[in-house]
């Protein structure tokens, strides 16, 4: 396990800024519904939980998400105004990969200080316990939304992955 | 309903517990369990004052038991709990430890340290020989409810806790040792400094829980001066009055002139404030939404 | 060898403690009829059947931890649940309460019952107790008692012990603690959580963060210190003149180095704790510990722990293995 996580190289945060929101939210739409058909039991396991909206707050991007599990949605919205919310998770872009794909433990993560948490603290380990019993990976969910271009993209994502030490896949034979 | 004395939580000078036990002898109360329920390490120290209460107690027209340690570990404790058959009182199972050591068919109460949370295992200790048992102090009226009723139907009067600081957690580490820098091998028995256990409060200066040795107790203490109608509509059988430093006869009192209609509940509180430690009481594990919670609080706890 | 006794809280953790090399892996259903009844996680009877066949393909066994104490009045919940973990294949059920034991004793006697350590059973007498009483096959020792002790229970006792090596540390004699309910009107006994979440509140106060139970502070950290989930007992109080840790230090368990002792002291299984953490956790853990087990059964020394990044307060303790703890 790496001692500590990989922060988003600043070119790459920079990139990010000028990105326009509507086709950022258009593809994170789809994503979501995609995890969201493709994992039911995710939403089982939120129970009421999924009618919470959960703040997502990668710190070295420019804008914040905000996902609302129960309508498969989420969104993007600038830090400086930020949308109302019933959580807020903060932290590296690095962290939330590394805990999406099974790299890192939740926890762990949260006593080092390196995701924090406000809010409904029972949603967001609600979340938590949900998305790592999905087995989420972003690369395939991705792919699986590019049709005759997925090859491409995986291949390109796999040559992000190792120039960003980003977790952008699921750990299969884990750590 | 009737009132019923648990056995003594604190490490108390052996005088101390001669003149409690003496003047428990004429307060309107109608049984009372004494003994070392929290630390075998002091017995020593005031066992001598056991049979001279028993005697006046029982010559003063109360029923009297005997409670085994609330935790049992050490040869000498399981040995200690063994020799408590000896004394001919029904014996009050405060560990299950305790319930090896009562033969098969011989009564014996069942005190609120043990686990009793609903019918079936209620069924089982009467079944064993269980002859009285007090709740333990977490449940809900609820709860109270349905074990009270079943209770009267197998003849067996079921008790709750009814005051005193209550009894949280018990532990094999010793806290008041911890807290001054002492293994609990050589605690030079510093919980004999606090009678009523060592206030802990919060960062923000909340009152919160108190230690007292072994144990971890609230801070506030618990009263069902507000709860009576409720609990005697529920079946109970008892309130467990848990003894402190001052004035204990006088809330005896209090309680007999409560549960007899001649107090109200407003009136047993007013009457208590000033005598439990740090003014501070609660009702919440039967009342909520938490155990700290007291019901009549024009503000939250 | 000593036999792995590893959590889950989801079936994807079941699954990967069996891949990293868990012998048996312990579970509930999400209800309160477990001790670990957390949102989010847990299993259904239709994932238990599932997980069950997973693990018996790869020859690990599942125990079903049902060892909260039922509530008065609404009993079929816990005996449903006795019910679908036969149904589902399950190698045992993990008891606690008296009642439960009773009935699970008469209704489901092909059914191998293990003591869990919610019933604090903490010496020959009680564990005796229940052994003739309800068929107790394996008892859990609380996590109160030195190495030393294990082995005179050992030497009086006819049934398994399993042990805690791993994992968050209870600092009271468990299930037998109500500070949680205390705080905030929920407890382990009744409804399966301990300082549960849905209390929780975190508050950035000038240069503090303060993380409140049911309103009461727990504790106060500098915010770039590490945080500490707050665990009631476990937190940071204030008594006459002192401040700090005054039931116990936010550390969490490793009695990896003890293997040994444990093995001589004639412990049959060793636990790792765990349940409410992440599949990563899991495979971690259980892959460090499997290592441990067979190198302590070839007479090998020791792996070195690697897992000190995964513990809470990110600090380990030998609890009270070690008599000093007391």
């Amino acid at each position: 396990m790496p001692p500590t996580l990989p922060r988003l190289p600043r070119a790459l945060g920079l990139a990010a800024r000028p990105l326009p929101l509507p086709p950022l939210n258009l593809l994170l739409g789809r994503l979501t519904r995609r995890l969201s058909d493709a994992h039911p039991a995710m939403l089982r396991r939120l129970g009421d939980h999924a009618a919470r909206r959960f703040l997502i707050d990668p710190l070295d991007l420019p804008w914040v998400l905000l996902l609302q599990p129960q309508d498969a949605a989420m969104t993007a919205h600038p830090r400086a105004r930020p949308p109302a919310h019933d959580a807020r998770i903060a932290g590296t872009l690095s962290a939330f990969l590394a805990m999406m794909h099974g790299a890192e433990d939740g926890d762990a993560l949260f006593f080092s200080r390196d995701l924090t948490v406000e809010g409904d603290t029972a949603a967001v380990l609600a979340l938590r316990n949900a998305m790592d019993d999905a087995e989420l990976d972003l690369t395939e969910e991705l792919a699986a939304l590019s049709g005759p271009f997925a090859r491409p993209l995986r291949r390109v994502l796999a040559g992000a992955e190792r120039a960003t030490g980003l977790h952008l896949h699921r750990i299969g034979g884990l750590p | 309903m009737e009132l019923t004395v648990g056995p003594n939580f604190f490490f108390w000078p052996a005088e101390t517990v001669r003149g409690f036990y003496r003047e428990l002898s004429d307060a309107p109360v109608s049984r009372v369990v004494l003994g070392e329920l929290v630390c075998s390490k002091r017995l020593p120290f005031w066992q001598g004052e056991i049979p001279g209460a028993i005697e006046a107690l029982v010559e003063a027209g109360k029923e009297v038991a005997i409670t085994s340690l609330a935790l049992i570990t050490l040869k000498r404790e399981r040995k200690l709990t063994a020799e408590l058959q000896d004394l001919g009182l029904p014996v009050e199972v405060n560990d299950l430890t305790a319930l090896a050591h009562v033969p098969e068919g011989q009564p014996f109460w069942v005190g609120p340290l043990v686990n009793i949370y609903n019918e079936g295992t209620l069924r089982w200790l009467i079944r064993r020989g269980a002859r009285r048992v007090c709740l333990p102090p977490e449940l809900t009226l609820a709860s109270i409810a349905v074990l009270a009723r079943l209770g009267r139907e197998e003849g067996v009067p079921v008790e709750v806790w009814g005051h005193g600081r209550l009894p949280l957690a018990i532990s094999g580490r010793c806290y008041h040792a911890r807290l001054h820098d002492r293994a609990k091998d050589s605690c030079q028995f510093v919980c004999d400094q606090d009678p009523d256990g060592r206030d802990v409060e919060t960062l923000d200066g909340q009152s919160f829980l108190a230690v007292n040795g072994v144990q971890t107790l609230s801070q506030s203490t618990a009263s069902m001066a507000h709860q009576v109608a409720a609990l005697e509509e529920a079946g109970v059988a008892a309130l467990r009055l848990s003894p402190q430093s001052q004035g204990f006869r006088a809330i005896c009192a209090g309680y007999a002139d409560r549960l007899a209609g001649r107090i109200d509940g407003a009136g047993l509180e007013a009457m208590l404030r000033p005598m439990v430690p740090g003014g501070r009481l609660s009702d919440g594990f039967l009342a909520g939404p938490s155990g700290a919670h007291w019901s009549a609080a024009t503000e939250p706890a | 060898m000593m036999e792995l006794v590893c959590p889950a809280g989801t079936p994807a953790a079941l699954r990967a403690a069996v891949e990293t090399g868990a012998h048996a892996v312990y579970c509930g259903f999400a209800d309160e009829t477990n001790a670990r009844n957390f949102p989010g996680l847990n299993f259904s009877p239709e994932e238990l059947a599932e997980a069950v066949a997973f693990a018996h393909a790869r020859g690990a066994k599942v125990l079903v931890a049902i060892n909260t104490f039922p509530r008065a009045g609404a009993e079929p919940l816990w005996h449903r649940a006795l019910a679908n973990a036969e149904a589902a294949g399950a190698d045992a059920v993990i008891l606690a309460d008296i009642g439960l034991l009773a009935h699970a004793a008469d209704r489901h006697p092909g059914l191998r019952r293990h003591l869990s350590v919610q019933a604090a059973a903490a010496n020959p007498d009680a564990i005796n107790l229940y052994a003739s009483a309800f068929g107790v096959r394996r008892v859990v020792l609380p996590r109160v008692l030195t190495v030393d002790e294990i082995a005179a229970i050992n030497r009086e006792i006819d049934v398994e012990t399993e042990v805690f090596v791993f994992g968050g540390l209870c600092v009271m004699a468990e299930g037998r603690c109500s500070l949680s309910s205390y705080a905030t009107g929920q407890s382990p006994n009744m409804n399966g959580v301990c300082s549960p979440a849905s209390h929780v509140v975190y508050a950035e106060e000038g240069s503090d963060l303060a993380a409140r139970l049911g309103g009461f502070t727990i504790h106060r950290t500098p915010k770039s210190a590490p945080a500490p989930y707050p665990t009631l007992c476990k937190g940071c109080f204030t008594s006459g003149e002192q401040t700090g840790h005054i039931f116990e230090d936010p550390v969490s368990l490793d009695a990896t180095h003890l293997i040994p002792k444990l093995a001589k002291a004639g412990v049959s299984a060793l636990k790792i704790e765990g349940r409410q953490r992440s599949r990563a956790y899991v495979a971690q853990v259980v892959r460090a510990f499997r290592a441990a087990v067979e190198a302590q059964a070839a007479g090998l020394p020791l792996p070195e722990s690697v897992l000190a990044r995964l513990t809470e307060g990110q600090a380990a303790t030998a609890g009270a293995y070690a008599k000093t703890w007391r």
